[in-house]
């Protein structure tokens, strides 16, 4: 009898696709910190000279920095915003009776497959029938309404993990509505809320089409980089930035799939179940 | 029980869900300091009424009274009551000491004084030097404790206990059993507590509701409930019992004499039940404890012949399954662990004489949906 069982059995065919399919999405993308310290303003091979003068270009280039700061400023707000109404959204479904429950999360989740060029457009639209001036208000604001399905996705199973008689225990313990939402729920859900977060703010952070279509005169980090293809001899300090923010979004993605796993590991041991 | 001495007064309570009546217009008084069980199958209604008297629900119709005051508007964290939940709900964000000060903080009282009483509740379930503990780090049985520790920390006037020992081992419930009725008794608090297991309940009450379908069926002592359950329902349930079918052919003042299937003609004392006239055909409950087997007819005792079908051995106990001429289901007897008649193996096959004394007898009204409904249920569970 073979020691490994037929499902842990080694699948040469499989490994290979695995293998490919991993290099399909990131060997592109490794390509960005490759040519990042590249001495060459074009994206070529044979690569040239090990530099670091990208890097030293970007720390000295005043838009950039302001578009980074554009960025930082709209994926925070977002993202807090966005992960507020999820807490309160994904509540009330895991919590209440409402009727027509399954269509309101459905309505909630659809900018998830609405195509984010129609969600654009509609929304400039609007906003320019309303005489709305385009700034980073605005663009924050769509972010909110493309994060908010994610953050409702991250948070739900979270309410849905814990036993409701914990919220039921501390009504009974003389805790008002107020004060259990503070002293139970939340604790709770912290490591759902701050998953939330991250995500959010990855999101917010890298997304091109909504920011492109409702932005005014303040660019964010994506659309600046857009504007700076054009541009050659722009390009390499665009791109050492655009190395750093991987490695940044890699760690964060990483810490919010952990977080996420680990509250979801914790409260399956909270006790015993029926 | 006259109205005034109830200290809390479940009156005509429904709960509707949908069309479901989990609960179907209760009406029950419970005493103050009573440790009073609602016992019943699942999704009876017990935990619904339970639920009730919490606060997490409210009643469709009716009104629940505690020490006079209606309850209807007042919210759970308003209530004179505290729950010990089946699962226990201890925060598990929160260490043992944290889980039971947690309700203190909605007392008007000092820092000291919160861990004085902190300290108090863990010496009083057991636990002192567990307060740094998370519930994680905790066995079931402690984690019963701290729930129950948290409950009572908050001094209630009614402590509701949803099946809190469900979760338990047999070995570990045994004692916990024990120590909830001392602890109920040192406190002196009135105790509600749910239950479908019939012998925690029948161990722990001063008495009983036994509820079925969202009804109460009987409310009394446990002893009474097991020697004068008032229907077919409640005699099955709680512990084991013969029901055998039989018609009324005459009553004389306090006996019937009544024509029974398997036991032939018999005389039983009517007792205080008045349901039946000459000629009704009701249903006659023994316990298996109170027949016994003979091996032969020239004891000079009265009884009826059979013949030894099966014998299960339970260790502190047998079981006996006597085939009765004119009746399909065997009669259970029920003997010590030696056997009724050692002198005289029980075997297969041999002819045997079962007896009864006289107040053994219990009758009852027949129902026959209801009485062939729950020996279907009894048969499937195999009690």
């Amino acid at each position: 009898m073979s020691e490994i069982s037929y499902i842990q059995r080694p699948n040469r065919p499989l490994h290979v696709y695995a293998f490919g399919y991993i290099a399909f999405l990131y060997i592109p993308v490794l390509f960005l910190p490759l040519f990042s310290f590249n001495d060459s303003i074009y994206f070529a091979f044979p690569i040239e000279e090990f530099t670091t003068e990208w890097y030293r270009q970007m720390f000295e280039h005043q838009a950039m920095h302001a578009a980074l700061a554009n960025s930082l400023k709209v994926g925070a707000v977002a993202s807090v915003l966005a992960t507020v109404l999820g807490v309160f959204g994904a509540k009330a479904v895991t919590r209440y009776r409402i009727p027509g429950k399954k269509s309101l999360i459905f309505v909630i989740m659809l900018p998830l497959v609405v195509p984010g060029i129609l969600l654009g457009v509609a929304l400039l639209l609007m906003l320019s029938r309303l005489g709305i001036t385009l700034s980073l208000y605005t663009v924050t604001m769509g972010h909110v309404l493309i994060c908010t399905p994610f953050a409702m996705a991250t948070l739900i199973p979270r309410f849905e993990g814990f036993d409701r008689a914990m919220e039921e225990a501390s009504a009974d313990l003389g805790a008002n509505a107020w004060s259990t939402f503070w002293r139970v729920t939340l604790p709770m859900v912290l490591p759902g809320v701050v998953a939330s977060l991250l995500l959010c703010f990855t999101i917010s952070f890298d997304e091109f089409i909504i920011a492109f279509m409702l932005t005014g005169t303040d660019p964010t980090l994506p659309i600046f980089m857009y504007s700076q293809l054009r541009f050659p001899a722009r390009l390499p300090p665009t791109v050492a930035l655009g190395s750093i923010i991987i490695f940044v979004s890699f760690v964060v993605l990483c810490f919010s799939l952990w977080l996420r796993r680990y509250g979801v590991e914790e409260s399956a041991s909270d006790g015993v179940r029926p | 029980m006259r109205a005034n001495d109830a200290y809390i007064s479940i009156q005509a309570v429904s709960k509707h869900f949908g069309p479901v009546r989990a609960v179907d217009d209760i009406s029950i008084d419970i005493r103050s300091g009573e440790f009073f069980s609602l016992l019943g199958a699942s999704g009876c209604g017990k935990t619904t009424l339970l639920r009730m008297i919490a606060g997490f629900e409210s009643p469709t119709h009716g009104e629940i009274v505690i020490e006079g005051v209606p309850m209807s508007q007042v919210p759970p964290y308003r209530r004179p009551t505290n729950m010990v939940f089946q699962n226990y709900a201890i925060f598990p964000h929160l260490t043992v000491s944290k889980n039971l000060a947690y309700g203190l903080r909605y007392e008007k009282i000092d820092k000291a004084e919160m861990n004085t009483r902190v300290g108090e509740a863990l010496e009083m379930v057991k636990l002192g030097g567990f307060g740094a503990r998370r519930s994680h780090e905790l066995s079931g049985g402690q984690r019963q404790r701290v729930a129950l520790a948290r409950a009572l920390i908050k001094r209630p006037k009614v402590l509701l206990l949803d099946e809190p020992l469900g979760a338990l081992d047999k070995k570990l419930r045994a004692d916990m059993q024990l120590e909830l009725r001392a602890l109920q008794e040192s406190v002196g608090i009135t105790f509600i507590f749910v239950t479908h297991d019939q012998e925690e309940a029948m161990t722990l009450s001063d008495r009983i509701a036994v509820m079925s379908h969202g009804q109460v069926l009987q409310i009394a002592s446990p002893k009474e409930l097991y020697n004068r359950p008032v229907n077919v329902e409640v005699a099955d349930f709680i512990g084991q019992m013969n029901f055998i079918d039989a018609s009324v052919s005459r009553m004389s003042g306090e006996r019937a004499e009544l024509d029974t299937a398997g036991l032939g003609r018999i005389s039983a004392p009517t007792g205080e039940a008045s349901f039946f006239q000459e000629g009704d055909a009701i249903v006659v409950a023994i316990r298996p404890e109170k027949l016994t087997l003979s091996g032969d007819r020239n004891g000079g005792r009265e009884g009826v012949q059979g013949v030894m079908r099966a014998a299960t051995y339970l260790g502190d106990r047998s079981h006996y399954y006597v085939d009765l001429p004119g009746r399909e289901e065997p009669l259970v007897v029920a003997g010590s662990d030696s056997g009724p008649m050692d002198h005289d193996p029980l075997e297969r096959g041999s002819p045997v004489l079962v007896s009864w004394a006289d107040d053994a007898l219990v009758l009852l009204p027949r129902d026959e949906a209801l009485a062939s409904a729950s020996r279907e249920e009894s048969s499937s569970n195999g009690t």
